[in-house]
């Protein structure tokens, strides 16, 4: 493996039954690269990131994630990824501090470390002083936020963000992408599912998946110029409609 | 006559002394045969608006009535003449497709057959998986799934929470269609989305954040009352350059949307040259500047702030 490569991905595949869920996708994504993965609901994005993230075993097909083997290296993938979703994130009847503790602690930090990481972060993210707070008193804005320093509380090679903006207020969703590229500026791989296409724009690379494949991978720029269009939502739409598949 | 009307309603709730103030008491209107979108991100009060005018929650003050009938007065008027939607899916999952449809059906003291026409464009696309339990339907499926049991008494007002949240952009577009359908037959629906660019397939629309209406206006009026003149810039480095505008002491707001920025000034009568300056100052190259017409989302983050 290269060492500036973070995921390296060759024919990997997902079978359930006859269903293929995940059929023979390959790509590469790079240090601090910002990796869009879209798709329509149902196109396999979700069983390719629990592959990816060391949660489902392949079916076929070879890949690596921060340098290990999906098959048999699945608890080192764990401790060097970060994950983020919408729907899971932070635990709503613990503290601001609880929760950074109790994620810092499954990480391995020491006290010490966990300490001064809830100073930074309370620093950085204007909530000083709010460290009692209840997670469920915050507004969704900064929830997202702390939730994603949170999933990189560990400095992790790579996090996975599964729909991290869905519901949150157009200002928030924009400082939501402001830490995303703090974070890719600082070598942190960012692995990123959205279904607001302007999101798609902000990503170094965008690949479409279509019934289980990737049908298309490219800078945005490039694949707005190859569809003859002037936005990602055009690009989609293209690809997405020729699915044949319904989702599940 | 109108067929929502909303005044002053006020909805607070309260948790371990914490006072959430849901609605902080709005007001407007809905006309017969309109599709009203209420837009504005989670918490601002969409689903308790909902769940008012639904009769299913009371508000602390103010009124409200849905096709003439009174929210707290009517309740079960207003429970036969309208069909909802919740935002989160709220059919039997260990019941199939076709015995869900048949109970809402039964409650309603209708039948399937009574009122096919409406829903059939609809349930024809999940009919092939009739025999299929709820629970293991696709989002979308379950999503037509919803919509056909909340039409199958024939309403008059259609109340949608949400219906496109984490769908695919494909399948927003297709249930976008199916709602303009819907109106052509005179059904009046009332759909609340947190997608700012759903705006535009709406009638009219009322923009909400923290339980107050930022505007209600058609998508155009809306458009027509943003304050500024706006600009859209991109160049090579995106990052520096947004910071580079972002801190210039002229600047209204900069905010990134897809390939480019969009660029506000505080003097409306600033003009492009101030914005080529700020970019002469950095190594950019690629630079392309161009004045734009705002759309939604510049509108409600302008209103925002």
């Amino acid at each position: 493996m290269e060492n500036n490569k973070v995921i390296t991905a060759k024919d990997l595949t997902k079978k359930f039954g006859d269903f293929v869920a995940v059929d023979h996708i390959s790509f590469e994504v790079e240090k601090g690269e910002i990796f869009g993965f879209l798709g329509a609901n149902g196109a396999g994005k979700t069983t390719a990131m629990r592959m990816l993230c060391g949660l489902s075993l392949p079916t076929s097909g070879v890949a690596t994630v921060a340098g290990f083997d999906i098959y048999k290296q699945t608890e080192m993938i764990k401790k060097r990824i970060g994950y983020m979703s919408q729907k899971f994130s932070l635990y709503e009847d613990l503290t601001v501090f609880e929760n950074i503790r109790f994620y810092g602690g499954i990480y391995g930090l020491q006290d010490e470390q966990i300490r001064q990481k809830t100073a930074s972060l309370m620093k950085q993210l204007h909530l000083e002083g709010e460290e009692k707070t209840m997670v469920r008193s915050l507004p969704l804005g900064w929830k997202q936020k702390l939730a994603f320093s949170i999933a990189i509380v560990h400095d992790p090679a790579i996090v996975f963000l599964d729909e991290p903006t869905g519901g949150v207020d157009p200002v928030a969703r924009r400082e939501f992408w402001s830490m995303i590229y703090d974070a890719s500026e600082r070598g942190i791989t960012i692995f990123v599912t959205t279904h607001y296409m302007d999101e798609a724009e902000y990503c170094d690379r965008v690949s479409i998946m279509v019934d289980g494949r990737i049908d298309a991978l490219d800078s945005p720029g490039n694949l707005m110029k190859n569809y003859g269009v002037n936005s990602m939502d055009e690009v989609f739409l293209q690809l997405a409609r020729k699915a044949v598949r319904t989702a599940e | 006559m109108k067929t929502i009307t909303v005044e002053q309603l006020v909805k607070n709730y309260q948790n371990d002394k914490v006072v959430t103030n849901a609605l902080k008491g709005i007001s407007f209107s809905v006309d017969q045969g309109e599709i009203f979108g209420v837009i504005g991100p989670d918490g601002a009060g969409k689903t308790s608006l909902f769940r008012i005018l639904t009769t299913l929650l009371e508000a602390d003050s103010g009124t409200a009535t849905v096709d003439g009938f009174d929210v707290v007065k009517d309740v079960k008027k207003i429970r036969n003449c309208v069909g909802y939607m919740p935002g989160r899916f709220s059919l039997y999952p260990d019941l199939t497709v076709q015995e869900n449809l048949e109970f809402f059906a039964s409650i309603f003291n209708t039948s399937i057959k009574e009122n096919y026409d409406l829903i059939k464009e609809i349930y024809q696309q999940i009919e092939p998986f009739k025999n299929r339990r709820a629970g293991q339907l696709s989002g979308g499926m379950k999503q037509k799934l919803a919509l056909s049991c909340a039409l199958i008494h024939k309403p008059t007002v259609l109340f949608l929470d949400e219906p496109t949240t984490g769908v695919d952009a494909v399948s927003r577009k297709e249930f976008w269609e199916m709602l303009h359908r819907l109106k052509i037959q005179g059904i009046t629906i009332l759909v609340s989305t947190a997608y700012m660019d759903e705006a535009t397939l709406c009638d009219r629309v009322a923009l909400i954040q923290n339980g107050q209406l930022l505007s209600v206006n058609t998508p155009k009026g809306i458009i027509s009352e943003y304050p500024n003149s706006l600009w859209a810039i991109r160049a090579n480095e995106m990052y520096a350059l947004l910071q580079a505008i972002k801190s210039d002491p002229e600047i209204e707001s900069c905010y990134p949307f897809g390939q480019y920025h969009h660029v506000a000034f505080k003097n409306p009568d600033s003009n492009q040259k101030k914005l080529e300056n700020i970019v002469q100052n950095g190594k950019y190259t690629d630079v392309e500047i161009k004045t734009i017409t705002p759309n939604i989302e510049d509108c409600f983050m302008a209103l925002m702030t």
